[in-house]
């Protein structure tokens, strides 16, 4: 118990709840115990700790991987029994028998503790399998406590039927101090405690308010840590430099914080590619939204013209379309009617409007600066385009009058109209 | 002192873990109905179906436990019980396979070792048809969970074993459980029909007082704890001990509160769980504190609890969340609008959040997502909206009033955030 202490700091208290809520091997526990707390609370590394610890007779099984009952049942009996080989489980009725069997095999008087990870998968299969696992030692007859694992409140597993509720345990989040201690505690081992404190707490100052994940944060301060070594190693600073340090580490923090927890940081590649889309950066909704030429897609010509007009015809009201594509549609007089409608300017806000295909297709021949003949070739481009998923086609309806919607962002469609000399903002009727 | 301590432990282990079920007395005035139901099976053939009813931790399946224990000690013939339970039986086949087996028939059926469900139907029925009333063993079908084999097939099951009830046969009383109220409505009508519609309705009668008495009745030790002087003397502090505590104030006050909950027994072993297991050399004796703390476990709002540890960036887009509902009167709203909240609010007053891009806000918002503080609307789960997620309409999950409070409590809360709830505009 004292070796669980020691490597898991800040959790004495949910490890003295568990080991006494066990008590000895062969004492009757609770029936079914819940466990929730966020990701990265140390749930299933305190209780594999009090179960191992204390030699407790278990196993532990994920719902995510055992992804069908069956699955579930088998993994469990296989790893109980002493049998080598598959065992074939189907059914409820089954596995109890089973079990009941191996654990009179084994005779063992200890309690059994089946433990079911990510639990909140068991809510996607058979509904009376979640109360029947509630259920299980009174089912069995055996000495036996079904510990379920989960990110979500237990409310959530309500679902209209009596379930019998399980005893609850809540782990709560590190506080700003504890994930210190933790982080200093997982640090590499020759490095210098104090130093290193140092640096967590200059890391933590920064992403403490974006999210207080220990997964990520761990990742995050592992990959950096070599940046901030460097100087030192390189002798050109010593470890009492904090300003110098800080200002050696502060670059690389900020990259890392631009792209967090979207594991691109990992390599540690700064890209030094030109900034497509310099031209949108005084629009404030897409600030610092950036689409690197990687994540775009090569088109044809004629593709990239039919997804703008897609995209226009989406994001624009269709009364618009006179004054934006008519030559000659005069001046438009400001009644006060048009200036009521001027609020209602946040189609970027609610999302991408349907639209047949005939518009689009006017609008598109209003684009395009040459005259294109409509085409076989330029038609399939459209289910191309479907098909990468750039367009989504609504409704069954494919011949007489299919209805689309446009699915790309702002940001890809001007960097895709910047290839093709097109100032798309000019032709939104959010932007004039 | 330590062995003592251990064995008083395991006492009460029991008691909570439910070796034992000796602290529910006012029970008793169900069993005997339940008595004469079987006893007149027993003695004179008569044939017979009941259902029990009950909610959930009422006690139905400990009452017909200690009546068929109490039984099976009396009767003069034995009677030959088969449990079958909704959860494990989910079909009628494999109940019928459960039941050959739980006969110690499968070794008659020889190579038609559960064959076809109707050969299976039929050699069973010819068993139990073959009997007479008088020289016949009686047979007491229990089924928990009633209301689930109500949704096999055709109620085969259920209508074969009503009938045979009804043909004074082999004497054969079958006794459902259940705590649907509703469960005569689930029969279809030739089962419903032949079912004899007595029904037992176990019902808590508790008062608060009752409630109290419980607790007391939970831990008190009995004579029968005595087994050196020691345990004795033991014993008499533990008990004392246990009446001071049921007299002190506060804890009438948690156990009134857990009352007005549920006054079930679980609510009231839930309470007791971390205090008993939590004794040991040197906490001997259940305090008030223990008791107060336990229940503040028991009582904790488990949304409250994930709430504190979700992160500042996270906390503000629930609260731009709930402006976006309060504003478009509970209508769904999407990611862009949440965002373009978020940067209203943080260009104004929260400049320290605003460094987050959107890509790294969009994170934090399908976090919330897993999480079930929101979720997207169901009428809307079309193609196109999957292919849109920063679109898709979506609702908040959380009452305002929990908002707040959350926010109180969150450690280290910038103040503005606080403000901005307070206020409906940015």
């Amino acid at each position: 118990e004292n070796m669980a202490k020691n490597s898991l700091p800040a959790r004495n208290r949910q490890i003295e709840q568990l080991t006494n809520l066990f008590g000895e091997k062969h004492h009757h526990t609770v029936e079914s115990l819940y466990i929730y707390g966020h990701t990265g609370s140390g749930k299933s590394c305190v209780l594999n700790h009090v179960l191992v610890g204390n030699d407790l007779f278990h196993v532990v099984v994920n719902c995510i991987e055992c992804y069908t009952t069956n699955l579930l049942f088998s993994t469990i009996l296989e790893a109980l029994s002493f049998e080598e080989g598959r065992i074939r489980c189907d059914n409820m009725n089954d596995f109890v028998r089973c079990l009941r069997k191996i654990v009179e095999e084994r005779e063992v008087e200890e309690t059994l503790y089946i433990v079911f990870e990510n639990c909140e998968r068991l809510r996607d299969k058979d509904p009376i399998l979640l109360p029947a696992l509630l259920n299980l030692k009174e089912l069995t007859g055996l000495n036996l406590c079904a510990i379920f694992v989960s990110e979500l409140p237990w409310e959530k597993f309500y679902n209209g039927t009596a379930i019998r509720d399980p005893y609850v345990m809540f782990f709560p989040d590190y506080s700003k101090d504890e994930l210190v201690e933790v982080l200093c505690h997982l640090r590499p081992q020759e490095t210098d405690l104090e130093f290193y404190k140092q640096y967590v707490g200059l890391v933590l100052s920064m992403f403490f308010f974006a999210f207080r994940d220990l997964r990520e944060l761990r990742h995050l301060v592992e990959i950096n840590f070599s940046f901030y070594e460097q100087p030192i190693v390189d002798g050109k600073l010593t470890k009492d430099d904090k300003h110098k340090l800080w200002k050696n580490i502060e670059p690389h923090l900020t990259s890392s914080l631009q792209k967090l927890l979207m594991r691109e940081a990992c390599n540690g590649r700064q890209s030094n590619e030109p900034e497509l889309t310099e031209s949108i950066k005084a629009y404030d909704l897409s600030k610092g939204n950036t689409v690197k030429s990687q994540n775009l897609v090569e088109l044809p010509f004629y593709s990239k013209f039919l997804l703008i007009s897609s995209y226009i015809a989406s994001y624009n009201p269709s009364s618009t379309d006179r004054r934006f594509f008519l030559k000659h549609a005069g001046r438009m007089r400001k009644t006060a009617r048009s200036m009521k409608k001027d609020d209602h300017k946040n189609c970027h806000l609610r999302g991408p409007h349907s639209f047949p295909l005939d518009r689009m297709m006017a609008i598109f021949y209003s684009i395009v600066d040459e005259v294109v003949p409509p085409s076989a070739g330029l038609f399939s481009q459209i289910s191309s385009l479907v098909s990468l998923h750039l367009l989504a086609q609504l409704g069954q309806d494919q011949l007489d009058m299919p209805k689309y919607k446009c699915t790309v962002s702002l940001d890809f469609i001007t960097a895709i109209s910047k290839t093709v000399n097109f100032d798309v903002i000019r032709y939104l009727y959010d932007f004039v | 002192m330590n062995q003592v301590l251990l064995d008083a432990q395991s006492v009460l282990r029991n008691r909570l873990f439910g070796k034992e079920t000796k602290c529910r007395q006012d029970i008793e005035k169900f069993q005997q109905d339940l008595k004469d139901l079987i006893t007149r099976s027993v003695e004179y053939g008569e044939s017979n179906s009941l259902l029990v009813i009950g909610s959930k931790g009422s006690g139905k399946t400990t009452l017909l436990k200690t009546t068929v224990d109490l039984l099976q000690k009396k009767l003069s013939k034995t009677l030959i019980i088969v449990r079958l339970n909704g959860y494990m039986q989910t079909d009628d086949r494999i109940a019928l396979a459960e039941i050959t087996r739980q006969l110690h028939l499968e070794n008659t059926l020889g190579d038609k070792v559960f064959g076809s469900f109707s050969e299976t139907l039929q050699f069973l029925l010819e068993a139990l048809r073959g009997g007479s009333s008088h020289s016949s063993q009686p047979i007491l079908f229990i089924l928990e969970e009633f209301d689930l084999f109500t949704q096999h097939k055709n109620q085969t099951l259920l209508y074969n074993l009503f009938d045979l009830a009804m043909a004074g046969l082999t004497p054969l009383v079958v006794v459902g459980l259940t705590c649907r109220l509703d469960v005569i409505e689930l029969m279809e009508k030739r089962v419903k029909s032949r079912f004899s519609h007595r029904q037992l309705y176990i019902c808590n009668q508790w008062t608060a007082e009752n409630y109290l008495q419980a607790f007391s009745n939970m831990l008190l030790l009995d004579a029968g704890f005595c087994k050196t002087a020691k345990h004795k003397s033991f014993l008499e502090r533990w008990n004392a001990n246990v009446v001071e505590l049921s007299n002190n104030a506060s804890v009438q006050d948690i156990l009134k509160r857990q009352f007005s909950i549920s006054k079930e027994m679980p609510s009231l072993q839930c309470l007791l769980v971390q205090p008993i297991c939590k004794l040991n050399v040197n906490h001997q004796f259940i305090t008030a504190a223990d008791i107060a703390d336990s229940a503040r476990n028991v009582f904790s709002d488990p949304k409250a609890n994930i709430l504190h540890g979700v992160s500042v960036l996270e906390l503000c887009l629930i609260i731009a969340m709930n402006h976006l509902t309060n504003i478009y009167a509970g209508e769904s709203f999407n990611f862009h609008m949440v965002y373009n909240e978020f940067l209203k609010f943080t260009q104004k007053k929260l400049h320290i959040l605003q460094k987050h891009n959107k890509p790294v806000v969009l994170k934090a918002f399908e976090h919330l997502m897993e999480l079930e503080l929101i979720k997207p609307k169901e009428s809307t789960l079309s193609l196109a909206s999957k292919l849109l997620k920063e679109y898709q309409p979506t609702i908040l999950l959380l009452e305002e009033q929990q908002l707040k409070e959350a926010v109180y409590r969150y450690p280290g809360c910038p103040t503005e955030l606080q403000q901005w709830l307070e206020s409906s505009t940015v």
